[in-house]
């Protein structure tokens, strides 16, 4: 038996006995996931007891060094883990801006006393990260941002604002990109920096959404101190780190048009709503719509699974995660437009048990930002033109 | 498995673009249209082929072929998109060789596979009747008759039909049956008594026939496959044909893309190239997008069909309704980014088009592959 085959049932016995029943069932909604941080409530125990265990193995960050907490798996054995957890259907333990953005940030570019200091409690769910990137005037022109931090000899001051901090108001630390030379071009004077959100002057006011909840913050910056050993890579040479984050959240976001897997499909949720007449759905051109999604979306999740193969491999293009980002969120925003077909005006009722408070229409409205968010899918198309088609 | 190529497989897409640049340009499309031959590709082409190698990949080895499998095969179909090469190699060395494996006797795979793998015998498939692709709708009879079957009905679409040695055609052999029900297969020889061949020439310069038969006498040794069971390993065969399909559009894809890319970036209007203006940059991002999505599902399809893998009749329609749209979208792309000399015969991206929808078509376009991916999936 090869060394992956005794890994594959190692994972699956392990799993087996791990991972808590209620743990194996298709979340209901955003609210069933777990963030972790300082201030985590889990919403069960079975949520607490599948996080520990996981994150003992340093299964919640698969494939960073075992060193840091991680679990030190190879490309095989973190795709072999991945399968077997989508066969059990098991929950996510963990969703983190630490393991998905800064983490690989800190692992690629970070000091060792950086990595000690802040993967093992990212790998453990006890902090959570925010992105401070944008800014009122830089948005898809990130690069334009203009929130500073002056040197004052053994630390930096910091002062401006972000804005769009998803869970501004629940992290515990932020990965923030602040110009460090004023005089610099563009691109070239800026420092990404890492501070506690206790910092005296950190102050955030969430913001609402069109989908009714405000996951997202104003955070205003006045005269925060940050530590000169909490710069990530090089002063000044901040714009290559974010840029690397960023591929990394793209690829994260693009994941979303692979939701559907494990939950049920398109297809088998309209049957159950609007019946089938002579063993098809009875809604002819909501057949047609349906099945085109779930063909475009079966194409894509093979996608995802080549483009891993091939950087495996060493062969492939590389550069994908623009491409990844703008058809998986494209996919996920048609997703739901045609499930708000299917419900009728049963998904347009917003409070209430009949809709189960808006559940459909407000992850519906939550996920026009797919597209805005990490990069807008206008940004994801000139990058792929430039950087991969050679268009000038 | 790892959803990319392995090394022989490379290496046989590698050997199949040298070939093919050499051998089968578009330029000899071109002069194969108009020299007024009638065989729909050039004679002197396929024997080099059979050299290759290519005739004989998806023969066992105990019938003097490679079998190589299907994913090595479809590296030289796709290759053959992006050249527009036409060759029999489609209907008698995949779909034709592919029945026979699956539904044979012994005595049928000993005397038809080697002269298939040598590429001697021409062999085609005879099924669609009506001009949308319906296996279920088989209105041929074939009535039994002592140790023999009397064939009546008429044929349309038969790929390579009117240069063929042998159809193999699908009729019903119980009068009362419908749907998938009732249906045999039947090899006959296109010269047989009541066998009447009309060419047609298609859009892409290829041949299809027209096949009228008349009370045309066939033993019931030429049965393929068990009677009135005919239509489960057929439709796992058109999987597999469909596949092959796709394989071809994605190269069309591929080149159409690869074409205009290089034009965007050497026509200029206002003073700039015309790839510099977002509007195009835009679409061209979106469409190489959708090539990469074609790729994966295409290989993906290919696959799990070597390894027998219970979803690839499932897998199958979502490639070739996927490939259907987007090579139709390359293909309009391609002439409209092109503008004027797009519409031009002298220029060769017009012809992309004309060959794409005939292979969109041939066993079920994007509609009926929507339909059937849908009723696969139960609703
Ligand atoms: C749900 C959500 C969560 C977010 N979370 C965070 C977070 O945690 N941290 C953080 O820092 N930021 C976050 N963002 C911010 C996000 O990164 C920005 O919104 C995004 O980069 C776009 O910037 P903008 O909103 O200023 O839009 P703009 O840049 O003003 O864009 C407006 C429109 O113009 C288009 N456009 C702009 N430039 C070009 C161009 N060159 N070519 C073609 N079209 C162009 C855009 O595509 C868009 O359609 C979040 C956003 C959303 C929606």
């Amino acid at each position: 038996m090869s060394n992956l085959q005794a890994f594959r049932d190692e994972t699956r016995d392990w799993l087996e006995s791990n991972c808590p029943d209620s743990m194996r069932k298709p979340m209901t909604s955003a609210d069933d996931a777990c963030w972790g941080g300082r201030n985590w409530v889990f919403k069960s125990d079975d949520q607490k007891v599948w996080l520990e265990r996981m994150a003992e193995k340093g299964w919640t960050a698969p494939d960073w060094p075992a060193e840091y907490g991680g679990g030190g798996l190879s490309k095989e054995e973190a795709k072999i883990l991945r399968e077997e957890l989508k066969n059990i259907k098991a929950r996510s333990p963990l969703d983190s801006f630490g393991i998905w953005m800064i983490g690989p940030a800190i692992l690629k570019f970070g000091s060792e006393e950086l990595k000690r200091q802040h993967l093992p409690p990212i790998i453990r769910g006890e902090i959570r990260w925010c992105q401070g990137y944008s800014e009122p005037n830089a948005g898809s022109d990130l690069a334009g941002l203009q929130s500073k931090a002056e040197d004052m000899g053994d630390h930096f001051l910091a002062n401006g604002q972000k804005v769009w901090t998803s869970y501004g108001d629940k992290a515990d630390w932020m990965f923030c990109l602040l110009r460090t030379d004023p005089d610099a071009k563009k691109q070239l004077g800026i420092s990404l920096v890492l501070f506690d959100m206790k910092t005296p002057g950190v102050s955030v006011k969430p913001i609402k959404l069109i989908s009714g909840s405000s996951p997202f913050c104003e955070t205003f910056l006045d005269n925060v101190r940050v530590e000169k050993d909490q710069v990530v890579g090089d002063v000044n040479q901040g714009w290559t780190v974010a840029k690397y984050l960023l591929t990394h959240e793209r690829a994260m976001i693009g994941d979303m048009g692979l939701a559907s897997a494990g939950s049920k499909t398109l297809g088998m949720i309209a049957s159950e709503k609007l019946g089938l007449t002579n063993g098809l759905l009875s809604d002819l051109v909501l057949r047609n719509e349906i099945a085109k999604w779930e063909i475009d979306a079966m194409s894509f999740s093979c996608t995802a699974e080549r483009v891993r193969d091939e950087s495996k491999a060493g062969q492939g293009v590389g550069a994908t995660s623009a491409m990844l980002k703008y058809y998986g969120t494209e996919l996920n925003k048609r997703r739901f437009e045609t499930l708000m077909r299917v419900g009728g005006s049963d998904d347009l009722v917003w409070e209430g048990p009949m809709s189960r408070d808006g559940q459909v229409a407000k992850t519906w409205l939550r996920t026009k930002g797919n597209s805005i968010e990490g990069g807008t899918s206008e940004v994801q198309l000139n990058i792929i033109a430039k950087n991969i088609l050679g268009l000038g | 498995m790892a959803l990319i190529l392995n090394e022989e497989q490379l290496m046989l897409k590698e050997s199949a673009k040298g070939f093919l640049s050499e051998n089968a340009s578009i330029k000899e499309v071109r002069e194969q249209r108009d020299s007024g031959s009638t065989t729909g590709y050039a004679d002197t082409l396929w024997p080099k082929m059979v050299d290759m190698g290519w005739s004989a990949i998806l023969v066992p080895e105990e019938f003097g072929g490679l079998d190589f499998g299907n994913v090595g095969m479809a590296q030289i179909v796709e290759e053959t998109g992006r050249t527009l090469t036409a060759s029999p190699l489609f209907s008698n060395a995949i779909v034709s060789v592919s029945l026979i494996k699956k539904m044979g006797s012994d005595d049928q795979k000993s005397n038809f596979l080697p002269k298939l793998a040598s590429g001697q015998l021409m062999m085609t498939l005879a099924i669609d009747e009506e001009p949308h692709h319906n296996p279920e709708k088989i209105g041929m009879m074939a009535t039994e008759e002592g140790d023999s079957y009397l064939l009546n009905g008429k044929k349309r679409f038969v790929i390579d039909g009117s240069t063929a040695d042998k159809f193999i055609v699908v009729a019903r052999t119980d009068q009362k049956s419908k749907g998938k029900d009732g249906l045999s297969l039947f090899f006959v020889d296109s010269d047989a008594i009541g066998v009447e061949v009309e060419r047609t020439q298609m859009v892409d310069g290829r041949n299809s026939a027209f096949v009228v038969f008349k009370d045309v006498v066939v033993h019931r040794k030429q049965m393929l496959g068990q009677k009135n069971k005919g239509f489960k390993p057929l439709s796992s065969v058109l999987d597999l044909a469909n596949i092959h399909l796709s394989a071809e559009l994605l190269g069309i894809c591929e080149e159409t893309f690869d074409r205009t890319l290089q034009y965007l970036k050497q026509r200029k209007q206002f003073g700039s190239l015309i790839g510099s203006f977002q509007a195009l940059q835009h679409r061209a991002a979106h469409w190489w997008s959708e090539i990469e999505i074609c790729k994966s599902i295409v290989l993906k399809a290919l696959q799990s069909y070597d390894q027998d893998d219970a979803r690839s009749p499932f897998l199958a329609s979502i490639a070739k309704a996927k490939l259907c749209e987007i090579a139709e979208l390359s293909t309009n792309e391609a002439i409209q980014m092109h503008g004027g000399i797009g519409m031009t015969d002298e220029y060769e991206i017009g012809f992309f088009i004309k060959r794409a929808r005939p292979a969109q078509m041939l066993f079920g376009d994007h509609n009926y592959h929507v339909n059937k991916f849908a009723a696969s999936c139960g609703y």
